[in-house]
């Protein structure tokens, strides 16, 4: 398969400790792809270099074949990598509609018009309206924010996302802090996903990683320990070592 | 396959539409504010004494307004907005002295004049968090009061820019002593302008400003570029403060130091806070009622007024956030909670 996302011997390091080290990761067209290890192993940091939201050291990335290492975070949503977030970032006075519908617009190129009337660009409104339906937020959608349930809020950040029609979404711990029930509908819903767009997830919860994923990076402490197939990972003595059997723990 | 495909497509369009069409009518004319601009009009009527007060609270709505644009919209906080406000007035002033007294073009140079200063210092004030955008708008708004003050040969100094003459408004409506001429004209400045900002509020730029407000970081991560969107905002904002500061030179035929003061600064910042931030009325309806009160309060008691007029503004802070127009908000919910017994469909 082909690679959409590739990292080459990225580096980064926060004074002398190394957050990145040496990581070569491909996701693959359509992949489903988990990313995980144990707290401080440097995954949100990966997510952030990966973004542009922080600079690497050395090392490249890649996105669809064109190297993006020096490109500004909004050059590279533009080229179809989108993000969610650990702590919910939303827009808390504004509706679930309004937001989804500045994403759309945002996608469409038109958040730099002042002129025209965003209601008259019916169609960003109408994509966001129908994006809401699809995840089942429509009946919120002209509450503020602030006041939806925190599963609905983590949601509209995945909702937020999946506006932007990205080639490779970035998913840091979707279900963090969602009870149990409602973090198996959030990962239905993230089943139905189309083909098109690779899932790169970051996720703490074993089971929910091996429902979804089909492809596994280990990370420790900055540097890929093991990748392969779910099987391959759950039979990996080292990964029980360091990750399963602290999960145990926990 | 084919077929029950798309009875689901319509089925789901059933559902969505409404919710879609429900927000796109947000952008529609409610009746308050075809009321507002029909008493602006009125007043010209029925107060013919008190049309240069109201031309001074149209003005300073206006300047309010531009504020508000940043303030409550992008979320950038200045101490230092009656730098474009003078600036404005000075360009102007100074027009008008040199013997091109002619209104409209003398609005448009202190719009242009405004915005200029306001591009080129934009990229030092959306640098850094609230409290060096406060120092950096605050300093420049000081030093340009320092070099107004040097200038005398240009601006008259302390003494302000004397012998200004306007020529009439389209070589018809000449200014006169009751501010008939001056209301007529600034309304219909602010009415215009007020047009202009509300669509821009509503337009996608108008939606991102207010997500950079809401989460800069998430606006980041959406692709927005958030510097240059707010560049155009506040240079938009200190060209329409210039116009302010223009209209209120062309208005009175007078610039003083005052106009770059922080004094004014702050008054501005007052008032859109006073009227509630972010509503776009709330600048009108602050500076309304600020002036009235001000003259009001100064008339029962010369001396004291601002110690009243500060007591007012605390308990109103306090009492009413979201300022006058979160009270007037509150009181609409309040009314319609007792008639219909619930809250209103539109929350917004």
């Amino acid at each position: 398969m082909d690679a959409v996302l590739e990292t080459r011997n990225l580096m980064k390091h926060f004074g002398a400790l190394a957050v990145a080290n040496d990581v070569s990761l491909t996701v693959d067209q359509g992949a489903r792809h988990a990313l995980i290890g144990p707290n401080g192993a440097g995954k949100t940091t990966l997510v952030n270099l990966l973004t542009g939201a922080l600079a690497p050291n050395a090392g490249r990335v890649i996105l669809g074949g064109v190297d993006i290492t020096g490109e500004p975070q909004h050059r590279r949503v533009a080229r179809g990598l989108a993000r969610t977030f650990q702590v919910n970032q939303l827009f808390p006075g504004m509706t679930p509609l309004e937001s989804v519908a500045l994403s759309v617009a945002q996608r469409r190129g038109t958040t730099g018009r002042w002129w025209p009337r965003l209601t008259r660009d019916g169609e960003a409104i109408d994509e966001a309206a129908e994006l809401l339906d699809r995840l089942r937020l429509l009946d919120c959608a002209h509450e503020p924010t602030k006041n939806l349930p925190y599963g609905r809020q983590r949601m509209l950040e995945i909702a937020l996302a999946l506006a932007l029609h990205p080639r490779v979404l970035l998913l840091d711990e979707p279900a963090a802090g969602v009870p149990e029930d409602e973090s198996v509908e959030l990962y239905a819903t993230l089943a139905e996903l189309p083909q098109t767009v690779a899932v790169l997830l970051i996720e703490h919860d074993m089971d929910l990683v091996f429902r979804f994923a089909r492809h596994i990076t280990v990370l420790v402490a900055g540097s890929i320990l093991v990748e392969g197939p779910p099987e391959k990972i759950s039979a990996d003595a080292r990964v029980r070592e360091v990750y399963l059997g602290e999960a145990d723990h926990g | 396959m084919e077929a029950g495909r798309s009875v689901m497509t319509a089925d789901h369009k059933l559902r969505y539409a409404p919710e879609a069409d429900r927000l796109k009518a947000g952008a529609s004319w409610r009746p308050p504010e075809v009321a507002f601009w029909l008493l602006a009009v009125a007043a010209y009527f029925l107060l013919p004494r008190q049309l240069v007060l109201l031309s001074r609270v149209a003005i300073m709505g206006l300047f309010a307004l531009s504020l508000d644009l940043i303030l409550g919209y992008a979320g950038i906080i200045s101490l230092g907005h009656a730098a474009f406000f003078g600036l404005g007035g000075y360009a102007a002033g100074i027009l008008a002295q040199h013997g091109w007294g002619e209104p409209l073009s003398g609005l448009v140079v202190g719009g242009l004049v405004a915005a200029l200063v306001g591009f080129a210092t934009s990229f030092l004030v959306l640098r850094g968090s609230d409290l060096t955008r406060l120092m950096v708008t605050l300093g420049i708004c000081l030093m340009l009061f320092e070099v107004a003050n040097k200038l005398r040969w240009l601006t008259g100094g302390a003494d302000g820019l004397q012998g200004i003459s306007l020529w009439p408004i389209l070589g018809i409506w000449s200014f006169d002593l009751y501010g008939r001429t001056a209301y007529g004209y600034s309304i219909i400045v602010l009415f215009l302008i007020f047009l202009l900002a509300r669509r821009v509020i509503h337009s996608p730029y108008g939606l991102a400003l207010r997500g950079i407000k809401e989460n800069e970081r998430r606006m980041h991560a959406l692709g927005t570029p958030v510097a240059r969107r707010l560049v155009v905002a506040y240079t938009m904002a200190a060209g329409l403060a210039g116009v302010a500061g223009a209209l209120l030179t062309q208005t009175t035929q007078f610039v003083s130091l005052d106009v770059l003061s922080f004094g004014k600064s702050a008054e501005v910042l007052l008032i859109v806070v006073l009227g509630g931030s972010g509503t776009l009325y709330g600048g009108l309806i602050g500076s309304l009622a600020l002036i009235v009160a001000q003259s009001l309060v100064s008339g029962i008691s010369p001396e004291y007024w601002q110690f009243w007029i500060g007591i007012a503004f605390i308990a109103l802070v306090f009492l009413a956030r979201g300022g006058l127009m979160g009270l007037a908000r509150g009181a609409l919910t309040l009314l319609h909670v007792r008639w219909h017994g619930r809250e209103t469909p539109s929350g917004g």
